[in-house]
């Protein structure tokens, strides 16, 4: 039998003690989500309720004031009321921008540093390591006094030419790896035949590629449907993304009930990533590793 | 690949890194050294007939928006800002360490520095979640591969999904329900008969809070590159160990670890780089009463559309960056010295 199966033995304490510890984690893992998705459809009394934990469950006091167990009013409140469907579209809009000018950027990029043996291919990729390390928010505090100064804060493009440059260590770096287990002969031979570098690039390369593109496309777009820093301080009230648009619920929430507008926003933005991993949970894990395994 | 094809295929990809990475840092070193003008003031004299003269100050809007104008940057300062009260507070450490009641009292009042106490927090939330993240994701790794292949799919996912999940949403699920009203927070008052018993009440609590919050985010990282990893354990040298007497945790110990040791630095590397940023969980908690970090005092300073103290945060921000390449040492030094070795042998 081979690798894993075999570290733990079919019956033994081991295997069992590593399973208790499994239960444990993936309880941890998901309950979280699964009560805040079925408190979402609550009245706040019952999901932070002061009496019995119980009540989220049934939702007694949910019954009391609407009659029915299930009540959409904070998904009403916060996508019609509070114009959620509008930071809806605008977090589409810039995940979409990155994750293609990422890509775009970033397979060019690439593919160059996996075919350069020279030592500036190598300090490049120092470089991107250590851009990479740098926390946002202190890029952030460089941008917002030139941004003011050049009159271009405040709008989508802005946002997204951020993101997509703050994306471009991690992006080239994942994409470097993956050029590199394309086989160098397949585009010298494609040169041969008179392609220039960029054919060969283009008509050769990109086309066995495309499961790395697809897996760093993303972990593109995750890096901006999750990104808070940018999006929270380089967007202006009307063009505010999902992320900063929930957290300026929490402060105007206080009045009673409004922040089941925040649960059922919150639950909102959760469900796209649950379909993503859903769909391309294979992906996810092969880029999560890539870099690892590969060097 | 000749250096200018190189060149071409490159340029998007730096010149976005140059403008939007470099010169930020080089931005942030400009401004830390400046300070924003004061408003203007002056002296308007009001006479009425009966009341006399009175003067009073008012803001010259005018005055101040020109001289703004004419220095965006502010006026030049030096290192005044690095060593103010905000951040690395010369004087006031040098108070402290000249008059105090003992080590406890010396540590007690630098930590209400807030820098210190940013500096702090950042410290210990890289440093425990970190290491314990790691053990954690190598755990469950090993009890995901204890799992029958059918059921494997659907156990990644579920443990993904912490990772995945937008940090600042996470932190609001997990702050949610450790309120007093959330069934966490309910629960744990119950059980340690407490009904004063608030998660975000005292300052070891809410550190507590956030970075269990921190390592239920992080574990599935450690797992998923652990997991990868176990699939390629050489069966020849685990028979082997088994067929020497090596028990299951012998084997673990002596075979699966020290094959999986290299990835412990990688997870390592990413690990320290994404918890030294820590931000998104304070402002969803609302911690800023007990826990801050160097982010948070960043986006403190910049937050709100009035009064943004460029120049603290630009000074923050150099602080953090050198924060970041202390910590970062280590492993570059390290690749330095193999590029060299691989150099010399070539």
């Amino acid at each position: 039998m081979s690798g894993p199966v075999s570290v733990l033995g079919r019956r033994s304490r081991a295997r069992t003690v590593a399973l208790i510890f499994l239960t444990v984690w993936l309880i941890a893992a998901t309950v979280p989500f699964l009560w805040t998705l079925w408190g979402s459809f609550k009245v706040q009394a019952d999901f932070f309720s002061r009496e019995d934990w119980r009540n989220a469950i049934f939702g007694v006091n949910t019954i009391q004031q609407t009659g029915d167990a299930f009540t959409g009013d904070g998904y009403a409140g916060a996508w019609i009321e509070r114009e959620f469907w509008r930071a809806a579209l605008n977090t589409g809009l810039v995940v979409l921008c990155v994750t293609s000018v990422s890509l775009m950027v970033g397979t060019l990029a690439g593919y160059a540093l996996s075919r350069s043996s020279r030592q500036y291919a190598f300090w490049l990729l120092i470089g991107a390591l250590i851009f990479r390390a740098m926390p946002h928010i202190t890029l952030v505090s460089g941008y917002l006094l030139p941004f003011f100064e050049l009159n271009v804060w405040g709008v989508l493009p802005t946002a997204i030419v951020v993101l997509v440059a703050i994306n471009q260590p991690f992006t080239i770096w994942m994409l470097h790896s993956f050029f590199l287990s394309v086989p160098r002969d397949l585009d010298e031979s494609a040169m041969v035949d008179g392609c220039s570098q960029f054919q060969a690039f283009r008509l050769v390369i990109i086309p066995v590629m495309w499961p790395g593109v697809i897996t760093t496309g993303l972990f593109s777009f995750l890096l901006a449907y999750n990104d808070f820093v940018v999006t929270a301080l380089l967007l202006n009230q009307d063009n505010q993304t999902m992320v900063p648009k929930i957290a300026s619920f929490l402060g105007t929430v206080q009045t009673e009930g409004a922040i089941m507008y925040a649960v059922a926003a919150v639950v909102s933005a959760t469900v796209p990533l649950f379909v993503l991993v859903l769909f391309f949970q294979r992906q996810i894990v092969g880029g999560l590793t890539a870099g690892a395994v590969k060097g | 690949m000749r250096t200018k094809v190189f060149l071409g295929f490159v340029a998007p990809s730096v010149a976005l890194m140059v403008l939007f990475i470099a010169l930020p840092i080089a931005s942030i070193v400009v401004q830390s050294l400046h300070v924003e003008h004061p408003r203007v003031l002056e002296e308007v004299e009001t006479c009425s007939p009966f009341g006399g003269c009175t003067t009073e100050l008012r803001v010259d809007t005018t005055a101040t928006d020109s001289l703004r104008e004419a220095e965006p940057l502010g006026r030049f300062a030096g290192l005044e800002t690095y060593l103010n009260r905000n951040h690395l507070a010369s004087a006031e450490i040098g108070a402290i360490l000249r008059d105090n009641d003992g080590p406890a009292d010396v540590v007690a009042r630098i930590y209400d520095l807030p820098f210190y106490k940013a500096l702090a927090f950042t410290l210990a939330y890289t440093f425990l979640v970190t290491p314990i993240a790691i053990v954690a994701g190598f755990f469950v790794a090993l009890g995901v591969t204890g799992v029958t292949k059918g059921l494997r799919g659907p156990v990644i996912f579920m443990s993904l999904l912490p990772y995945i999940v937008t940090p600042l949403i996470g932190a609001l699920i997990i702050y949610w329900m450790t309120g007093s009203d959330g069934i966490i927070g309910a629960t744990l008052q119950v059980l340690f008969d407490d009904p004063g018993l608030h998660l975000r009440a005292s300052p070891v609590l809410t550190w507590i809070t956030l970075i269990v919050y921190g390592i239920w985010h992080m574990t599935p990282f450690a797992f998923v590159v652990f997991y990868a990893g176990l699939q390629t354990v050489p069966s020849d040298t685990l028979e082997s160990a088994m067929i020497d007497g090596a028990n299951r945790w012998e084997q673990i110990r002596y075979v699966v670890i020290p094959h999986l040791a290299p990835l412990v630095t990688f997870i390592a590397l990413i690990l320290l780089m994404d918890n030294f940023r820590v931000l998104e969980p304070i402002v969803s908690f609302q911690a800023e009463a007990h826990a801050t970090s160097l982010s948070w005092a960043i986006y403190n300073d910049l937050y709100g559309q009035a009064d943004q103290l460029f120049a603290s945060a630009a000074a923050t921000s150099v602080l953090t960056t050198i924060g970041v390449a202390v910590l970062l040492m280590p492993s570059l030094l390290r690749t330095w010295r193999s590029f060299r070795e691989r150099g010399a042998r070539s």
